[in-house]
């Protein structure tokens, strides 16, 4: 993911929510489109996001200070 | 040289020998990723991949000869903001058109490029068909798995899914009509009526020397057309048993067939723990079981839709095919005898073949 989005692991992004983060990164770096959320919209199934080290969710909110960790899950890969 | 195109749940592994005599794994690509399917478009000589990540979802790659490596296809995917998104690509086939390609997929769907596979367009004709919400999946999802052209006539394609029949177009995808007279399904009622669209067809394929011929091996059941694939009629007696995924044709014969008769559809493996493959040279009057060569005793492979490949024709016919248990089998004389191709590959999902450009 990291070579899809402009070689950087972390970005600065506003949004109120993880949906529109997730969307402001597929803007930003189209590279990255359909590879987290599908083409539905939807987070894809083994993708967790995490909200300042907790599990979140596509429409949980975020504050401006928030950290978000956008990680394949254990369950795929089988 | 043959080369072969293995693509398995580990990666995609590229095996290349002498017909008959052992392979090597020469190259494997997108390791630990389930690769669904690979083929070389000889046209160009372009690998086109199809991979589904459990973590990202289905992407088709390809790469040129002398090229920088992989690159993702473009457009492989459903409308944005639907309600339903693509789960993986089945088959990739090159068209008749220059630059065009193929690619089926689940839901039961049909991409086209226009430029070698670089970018694809969703086929909205058979996508937006009206009988499409009462399409249902088999055991392997909704896949549409099998696309035949026609030599001379690019805008004429047939397409099977699972489990949603055959579809014939002559208008290049804009519009499409069924192709499933003669088709008995067991496992529909005997009153189900005649516009049943829940037909499960494993795979078919087109007789080259005998262009509207075409097989198919079906849930339970194994058919011919000889118009095109508007009907089909059953050509299953003297088969151990008439359920199997993948069929290969000889094409300097057209009344050959070549099929890999699994025991019953709730016991996916070889009949009797023996492997053999089963031989038509009568369009399908009667069938005769090859299997010199192959594992003969407490043998239960089994052999997905997409695992059974050809190249070469006639007496230069070899047709190789892999097992779910790693197993790559291959055969220099047209199904006469077998040799062991490769033995401890990981779950092998597909196989194409093609002659390779030697040392």
């Amino acid at each position: 993911m990291k070579s899809l989005a402009g070689n950087q692991a972390q970005h600065s992004i506003a949004g109120a929510t993880v949906d529109e983060l997730l969307r402001a990164i597929e803007t930003e770096h189209p590279a990255t489109r359909g590879w987290i959320l599908d083409e539905r919209g939807v987070l894809r199934r083994h993708i967790n996001v995490f909200v300042n080290g907790e599990l979140g969710a596509q429409d949980s909110h975020v504050e401006s200070e928030d950290r978000i960790d956008v990680l394949p899950a254990l369950s795929g890969g089988a | 040289m043959t080369e072969l195109l293995v693509a398995t749940r580990k990666g995609l592994f590229a095996l290349a020998g002498e017909p008959g005599g052992p392979f090597e794994v020469v190259d494997r690509a997108f390791a630990g990723e389930v690769v669904e399917y690979a083929t070389v478009d000889e046209r160009t000589g372009r690998l086109l991949v199809s991979v589904t990540s459990p973590f990202y979802g289905p992407k088709l790659w390809f790469a040129d000869p002398g090229g920088d490596g992989w690159e993702q296809a473009d457009g492989v995917e459903l409308p944005e903001g639907g309600e339903t998104a693509l789960e993986r690509i089945w088959v990739i086939k090159p068209g008749e058109a220059d630059g065009v390609v193929y690619a089926g997929g689940d839901p039961g769907v049909l991409f086209e490029s226009r430029d070698g596979g670089s970018t694809f367009h969703l086929n909205r004709g058979l996508f937006d068909q009206p009988s499409r919400p009462k399409w249902q999946p088999g055991a392997g999802g909704l896949c549409l798995h099998s696309i035949v052209t026609w030599p001379g006539e690019p805008d004429r394609l047939a397409v099977a899914i699972s489990a949603a029949g055959v579809w014939l177009t002559e208008d290049g995808g804009a519009s499409w009509r069924r192709g499933n007279s003669g088709i008995n399904p067991r496992y529909l009622p005997e009153d189900a009526p005649d516009d049943e669209v829940a037909l499960c067809v494993h795979s078919i394929e087109r007789a080259a020397a005998r262009p509207e011929r075409l097989f198919m091996q079906f849930h339970g059941g194994v058919y011919r057309s000889d118009d095109g694939g508007g009907s089909w009629v059953d050509i299953a007696d003297g088969l151990p048993s008439d359920f199997g995924f993948p069929l290969a044709l000889d094409p300097a014969d057209p009344d050959s067939a070549f099929l890999i008769p699994l025991a019953a559809d709730v016991d996916r493996v070889t009949p009797e723990g023996h492997v053999r493959v089963y031989e038509t040279r009568d369009a399908g009057a009667s069938w005769t079981p090859r299997g010199k060569g192959l594992p003969s005793e407490d043998a239960y492979l089994t052999i997905l839709r997409q695992a059974l490949a050809s190249t070469g024709a006639g007496n230069a016919l070899e047709l190789y095919f892999g097992a779910t248990s790693g197993g790559v089998y291959g055969s220099a004389d047209g199904g006469a005898s077998w040799f062991e191709v490769a033995t401890n590959l990981p779950p092998v999902l597909a196989v194409t073949a093609s002659a390779g450009s030697g040392p």
